[in-house]
């Protein structure tokens, strides 16, 4: 049966990770094309990459990289982060990456997503949706639409954006809780059982994730097909094999690592 | 050399640094004297079957690869270009190359997983190829390895076409054709290490065949 996946996230501004990524031999690599392959060899499923870069110039450079990442790894990749045109996804299509992730420019212009499926097919495009805890009475799911990386709240309903993007035409959600980010408490379960039980397309849960058992909860409890995982295995904490060999043993079906 | 067919697909850049990271050369070419010049001729694919279709007609390559399958060119079709060589698809009612005897047809999301849960659509991720009968391609993989999928369609063949099949909801056709003339649902170029064992092992028969001749 299918396997549940496990996808490290990688942010790069102007060609090099924001955070270093701490390998075994302790060092801390700023190359995301070196974190890239590292995971891909240690078993990770795909990767996401977010482009952070606000300069045209740097927006070159990150194209750079990605098609180096291309060379380098033979696992699906997405690029996320600032796309708000077709013709900019094409570049990073064409440059190697098999996915784009929407998450603001889909907000502001919904069409987007059906302009992107129809150019490129459903299964290269990913809607990335930030949400967090609402009461507004727009939000009857309990849980808003924020866009601009996590600083302006839209007052838009998660679930039924959720479910437009999907009639748009996305193959994927990859859902993130803003409550949950950074805090490596945990996933935020509720809203990423609420949004996978409404949708046919995968959803990847985002935000949390501090043990292994964070997994666990958001790929069963959670219902999501993937979970994305940063810190967790950056600072090292945990290797990708250990998290992968820790769901297997729970009973999890996991692409095995070795 | 592996003759990878141009059609503006998406993924032939995929596939060409697949097989450059083997060392095994390669050429993206809608040529059809390149084509036959070929060792090999892998078909990539993604996206709809209407238009890659309505492509490959205007540009000749429909007839192009029916005429390498009907030579014995060593062939591999990947994802979409492994639906296409069956008759007909449901996705746009598209007729396709009728290369193989089947059609592509649509997972139904009614259906319910091992687990009872319903199933995802697009069927995207890592999932098992359980073999039915033996392939040369699939030396040195292991059957627990597993292999990148992303489609909505899954190719439903003849029955003895079927070398492999995967389960997702229903058990399908994942990899079928004969010696020689093969097709996979799944990604090799981007399923790791067994992927690119399986375009390994496809570049040496293709390098046998020349041999041979």
């Amino acid at each position: 049966m299918l396997s549940k996946r496990l996808i490290p996230c990688l942010d790069v501004r102007d060609g090099l990770l924001t955070k270093g990524v701490k390998f075994l031999d302790n060092q801390n690599l700023g190359d995301p094309v070196e974190a890239a392959r590292r995971y891909y060899l240690e078993g990770a499923d795909e990767i996401v990459f977010y482009d952070i870069t606000a300069s045209a110039e740097g927006r070159g450079i990150f194209l750079k990289v990605v098609e180096k990442v291309a060379e380098a790894i033979f696992i699906p990749f997405s690029v996320g982060g600032g796309l708000s045109s077709v013709s900019q996804m094409r570049d990073v299509l064409l440059a190697g990456a098999e996915k784009v992730s929407l998450n603001s420019a889909a907000v502001k212009n919904p069409p987007l997503i059906a302009e992107a499926a129809t150019a490129f097919g459903s299964q290269a495009v990913v809607l990335g949706l930030d949400a967090r805890k609402s009461a507004l009475p727009s939000c009857p799911s309990g849980y808003e639409v924020v866009i601009n990386g996590g600083r302006l709240a839209t007052g838009q309903d998660a679930l039924a954006w959720a479910l437009e993007a999907e009639r748009l035409g996305v193959g994927e959600i990859c859902l993130n809780s803003i409550d949950a980010d950074g805090t490596q408490d945990g996933y935020e379960l509720t809203v990423t059982r609420l949004i996978s039980e409404a949708v046919t397309v995968p959803v990847i849960a985002s935000g949390g994730a501090g043990e292994p058992r964070h997994l666990l909860e958001a790929l069963t409890i959670g219902q999501a097909s993937a979970a994305l995982v940063a810190s967790i295995v950056h600072f090292r904490q945990y290797e990708i094999r250990v998290l992968k060999k820790y769901l297997q043993d729970h009973g999890c079906p996991i692409r095995p690592s070795d | 050399m592996i003759a990878i067919i141009d059609y503006q697909a998406g993924n032939q850049t995929s596939v060409h640094r697949a097989l450059a990271s083997l060392g095994v050369p390669s050429i993206i070419t809608d040529d059809p004297l390149a084509l036959r010049a070929a060792q090999g001729v892998i078909f990539p694919g993604v996206g709809a079957a209407g238009q890659a279709m309505a492509r490959l007609k205007a540009t000749g390559l429909a007839e192009e690869i029916v005429h390498l399958a009907k030579a014995q060119k060593p062939f591999l079709g990947i994802c979409l270009g492994c639906q296409i060589m069956l008759e007909r698809s449901q996705e746009n009612e598209a007729r396709t190359l009728g290369v193989f005897p089947g059609q592509t047809l649509k997972f139904d999301p009614q259906v319910k997983d091992e687990a009872g849960a319903p199933i995802r659509i697009p069927h995207m991720g890592w999932n098992e190829v359980r073999l039915t009968q033996k392939s040369t391609l699939w030396a040195g993989v292991d059957p627990k390895d597993q292999f990148y999928f992303v489609h909505s369609y899954y190719p439903a063949p003849a029955k003895d076409l079927v070398l492999g099949l995967t389960s997702h909801g229903l058990e399908f056709a994942s990899f079928l054709g004969r010696e020689g003339l093969w097709a996979v649902q799944f990604h090799p170029e981007k399923s790791g290490p067994p992927g690119l064992k399986i375009l390994q092992n496809f570049y040496a028969y293709c390098q046998k065949v020349a041999h041979a001749q």
